[in-house]
């Protein structure tokens, strides 16, 4: 029944969405932090989604053909900042340190697209369950 | 119309299709930021024309002949976008929410169509 399966989709949807405000959450929390070289500095994390194929869903065994899974987080490679701090307890030899590559103005707005697609797929799923509700009416009565 | 056999009519299948179009379009709107991503929409009368046994049939010489609709995804097209956004993704969310609440009120059309006709049978089984 197509109507039963717009909940596996919507739910898919509001998985991924969910991970994404989870990433940058933790992208927001983690944007003042301060390490001693660029490889230990933070860097802010990405999810990139992918549509689930109808075969690739069958062959994994998960009945969400044609939701949304996310394909793999990368971390973003925009270059850490290294700011002069010699009194910074992280600074280096010469007095640096390397600060995460968040982008807080960024990372809000992401945060407000991915809240917004959220509550969409909620959309979706409750208009679904309505009428779902109203077709299993019709067998009372 | 006929009681027994086809109480529902084409209502029956047109509910179906229906709820292929709001499953397709809950696709899209998952899918809102998958890159790549092509919206993809049902053209409404090819799907009935699918899912309906009763393809139409030239019954005389001069009819014109219609060629059967097969594969199954004739009725699936892709959207055109009005703006095309860099990541290849051809979802606008207005345009999928306005669809979507337009299917939702197509789906609860056909819906009372068909508590019509039962009603009706109902009534006349009851004598009334």
């Amino acid at each position: 029944m197509s109507i039963g399966r717009i909940f596996d989709i919507a739910g898919s949807a509001l998985n991924a969405q969910m991970v994404r405000m989870n990433l940058t959450a933790s992208n927001l929390a983690n944007a003042t932090t301060a390490a001693s070289s660029p490889e230990e500095a933070f860097k802010a994390k990405k999810p990139v989604f992918r549509t689930m194929l109808d075969e690739e869903a069958l062959k994994g065994g998960s009945k969400y053909g044609g939701g949304v899974r996310i394909e793999k987080i990368f971390d973003d490679t925009a270059a850490a900042p290294r700011i002069h701090e010699p009194s910074h307890p992280q600074a280096d030899k010469d007095g640096y340190v390397y600060k995460s590559n968040v982008n807080e103005v960024t990372e809000t707005v992401e945060m407000m697209a991915a809240a917004r697609s959220y509550q969409n797929n909620v959309e979706v799923s409750n208009t679904a369950r309505e009428l779902m509700l109203k077709t299993i009416d019709m067998i009372k009565g | 119309m006929d009681i027994t056999q086809n109480p529902f009519g084409i209502h029956e299948r047109a509910l179906q299709a229906r709820s292929q179009r709001l499953e397709l379009l809950a696709k899209n709107i998952a899918n809102a930021d998958t890159p790549q991503y092509k919206a993809r929409d049902i053209d409404f009368k090819e799907a009935l024309r699918e899912v309906s046994k009763q393809t139409m049939q030239a019954t005389q010489a001069k009819h014109f002949q219609i060629s059967q609709a097969g594969g199954g995804d004739d009725a699936l097209k892709y959207r055109v976008p009005f703006s095309a956004s860099a990541d290849g993704n051809t979802v606008e969310m207005t345009v999928e929410q306005a669809n979507y609440g337009r299917a939702a009120a197509d789906y609860r059309a056909t819906l009372s169509f068909i508590e019509n006709a039962s009603n009706g049978i109902k009534r006349a089984l009851r004598g009334e």
